[in-house]
């Protein structure tokens, strides 16, 4: 297989896709402060090139799993906003039938394999599966979506030693947005803000890309797909991002140093893919509005609709507890 | 040595006001940690973003900037390190408090927890100690989802070497934690996330007695024991049992491990009759525990003990409907008593 440039279709979908991480994210925001919705939850406003471009190198039949903040990687999917925003809600119609939450959006249908609340836990998981392909002989690919944070438990460093011990087809993804939950990285990280370079170690490729720039996501994540691929190994990619909101509702972040946030805001994943389209004569700037406007109608009525939902029994999700 | 036990290099403030003062539960545990740590320079916190803005919790406000960045340490994210960690430096003088972000994270911390703190001392042929306190924020309630809502407030129950507390009001949030800091043994004192804002007297200085209950309300008719969020159910539960003409007594647990069997059978053997009312699975629990040790022990029950607990088989579900109808509510705990009762 060879590197494939992503047309102008793919990329007009990765913009509409961003969109929609975007409003819905916002969305939830509201939806929490208002206190529509209770518990916390984990928002990923300006991570979303890193989400989209990621799984756009996937292809069917490959897996991947995330963590407590991955609406963006849900929804890239293809998990409808409805179904997402109903299981925040804690509704039946959630894609966990409402017993998820915020922390779970799953969908096995879509490659979805895992939401984990458990930081470091979904790095053995998606490498189980890498090594399941190798040994059923499927040529599927599994990516693993982390944070900085947990590149410093136990379960990184040992799912890193064992997919490079058996040449595993998994992509380790790190999603530096800088800080774990109020520690800035520089605190609990040593080894230099280059994340990539925990790979030394252990023999596997490893590289630092822009993660605000969705085709420079895009590319990285596919080469090294397709390197998983074609037998030749795991790699960790460390995608540069950050996080626009606190860590989660309860956090105004006040750690973070006067003008970074803005400053980071200038550099935001949907401006950049945007203005490259209109550029490129792919989409224009006029389209664009356009699109924003349908897309956050489509959030509205989906939000509503999920809001309209019934809640679950315990008698229709006891099911989930044991398999027959 | 003297490294160890010589004053850290910040300006210590002096012990707030002794005598009992109106405290949030949250605040009882920020006083703990300053009393303790202000009595004793070997004490220290440890843990997940413990210093900036008071740590995820809001307990621990104010610690970082009066004891420093050493003494209220952050640590990155690595659970069954951090503890081993602890019970290192407890090991050459140091009295560690580590903090656990989650109960539900207990178990990343597994190997520290079962296999090294309590058995450190013992395999050693008793050659060290090993004061090391893990406070742990655990409980339902709040919408957090299947995995950051367990207590798992027994599962440590079983394990020779360690103590096990629970704290359910704001003074037994602070005295139990500077029982637990002063005892030279591993203890976990759980808090539990939803009684952080309650209100109630604490006294400052007050240090608990290890293994011992403490009865909250008085009645003849039906003992409830109770922990953590379950028991400020339990003392609603009797106050409408009490408009019914039934006289519960309630008692908080307190101790896991030990039990207090002692002040637990004292009062059933006045009431006959045992409601355990538990957020936590019923099997294998304190509740389950004391029922057993009470039978073997040869209570005279007056009809058959009750339990108010959760599902056997059913996890902590983020769906808020479905949360509240599996945590114990005061209207179920009212209504096993009245059935115990026979009414
Ligand atoms: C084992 C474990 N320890 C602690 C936590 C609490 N916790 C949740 S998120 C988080 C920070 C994670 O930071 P990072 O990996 O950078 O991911 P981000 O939140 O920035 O996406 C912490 C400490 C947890 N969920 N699991
Ligand atoms: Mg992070």
């Amino acid at each position: 297989m060879s590197l494939r440039e992503p047309d102008a279709d793919t990329r007009r979908s990765w913009f509409s896709t961003m969109l929609r991480i975007r409003a819905f994210e916002d969305r939830i925001q509201e939806l929490f402060m208002s206190g529509a919705i209770g518990g916390t939850t984990h928002l990923c406003q300006g991570q979303e090139a890193v989400s989209v471009g990621s799984i756009g190198s996937m292809e069917p039949g490959d897996v991947q799993t995330n963590t407590y903040r991955g609406h963006g990687e849900a929804l890239a999917l293809g998990m409808a906003s409805e179904t997402a925003f109903a299981e925040l809600m804690g509704k039946a119609t959630g894609g966990s039938g409402g017993v998820g939450g915020s922390m779970h959006l799953i969908d096995f249908s879509k490659g979805n394999i895992g939401a984990n609340a458990i930081v470091g836990a979904g790095m053995p998981i998606a490498l189980g599966a890498a090594v399941g392909f190798q040994m059923q002989q499927r040529p599927n690919v599994a990516l693993s979506f982390f944070g900085d944070g947990a590149i410093n438990i136990g379960t990184f460093h040992e799912a890193l030693n064992m997919a490079s011990l058996w040449q595993a087809p998994v992509v380790f993804i790190i999603t530096n947005n800088l800080y774990g939950e109020y520690s800035p990285i520089s605190s609990t990280t040593s080894g230099g803000p280059d994340l990539a370079r925990r790979a030394d170690p252990y023999g596997m490729p490893g590289v630092s890309v822009d993660g605000q720039d969705i085709d420079a996501v895009h590319a990285a994540v596919s080469a090294a797909v397709e390197r998983a691929r074609g037998g030749g190994g795991p790699s960790l990619l460390e995608m540069k991002t950050y996080r626009y909101r606190g860590h989660s509702r309860s956090d105004p972040a006040r750690y973070r140093p006067a003008g970074e946030l803005e400053a980071w805001k200038e550099r935001d994943p949907i401006d950049i893919l945007g203005r490259r389209l209109a550029v490129e004569g792919i989409l224009s700037a006029e389209a664009q509005l356009g699109l924003r406007a349908a897309i956050q109608a489509e959030i509205d009525g989906a939000a509503e609709r999920a809001t309209a939902a019934p809640y679950p029994t315990l008698e229709e999700t006891s099911s989930y507890v044991y398999a027959d | 040595m003297s490294t160890l036990t010589e004053p850290a290099l910040v300006a210590v403030p002096a012990a707030g006001a002794a005598g009992t003062v109106e405290l949030t539960y949250r605040d009882a545990i920020n006083a703990a940690l300053r009393d303790s740590m202000t009595d004793d320079v070997r004490v220290l916190l440890m843990g997940e973003d413990v210093g900036a803005d008071g740590g995820v919790f809001k307990t621990n406000s104010g610690l970082i900037e009066d004891f420093g960045p050493a003494r209220i340490r952050n640590t990155p994210i690595c659970e069954n390190a951090f503890v081993g960690v602890a019970l290192g430096m407890s090991l050459v003088g140091l009295r560690p408090v580590v903090e656990i972000m989650f109960a539900d994270f207990l178990p990343t911390a597994g190997d520290a927890i079962v296999n090294q703190l309590p058995k450190y001392r013992f395999m050693s042929g008793g050659q060290c100690s090993v004061p090391v306190t893990i406070r742990v924020i655990g409980g339902g309630t709040g919408q957090f989802g299947t995995q950051h809502s367990a207590t798992y407030e027994s599962w440590f129950g079983h394990l020779p070497g360690l103590r096990v507390a629970t704290a359910a009001t704001p003074g037994s949030a602070y005295s139990l934690l500077r029982a637990a800091i002063a005892h030279d043994n591993p203890v976990i004192v759980y808090e539990h996330k939803a009684l952080y804002g309650r209100k109630g007297p604490v006294t400052r200085g007050e240090v608990a007695e290890i293994g011992k209950a403490q009865v909250l309300r008085t009645g003849s008719d039906v003992t409830i024991l109770a922990s953590m969020l379950m028991v400020e159910r339990s003392l609603a539960a009797a106050e409408t049992l009490a408009a019914d003409g039934i006289a519960a007594e309630v008692i908080d647990l307190r101790w896991v491990r030990p039990i207090d069997l002692p002040t637990i059978r004292a009062s059933v053997e006045r009431t006959g009759r045992l409601v355990v009312a538990e957020e936590q699975v019923h099997a294998g629990g304190w509740g389950a525990t004391v029922i057993s040790e009470l039978t073997m022990g040869g209570v005279a029950w007056r009809s058959a003990p009750r339990r108010v607990s959760l599902p056997d088989d059913y996890p902590v579900p983020y769906s808020p409907p479905l949360e509240t109808l599996i945590v114990p509510s005061a209207a179920g705990i009212a209504a096993a008593a009245r059935s115990a009762v026979g009414l």
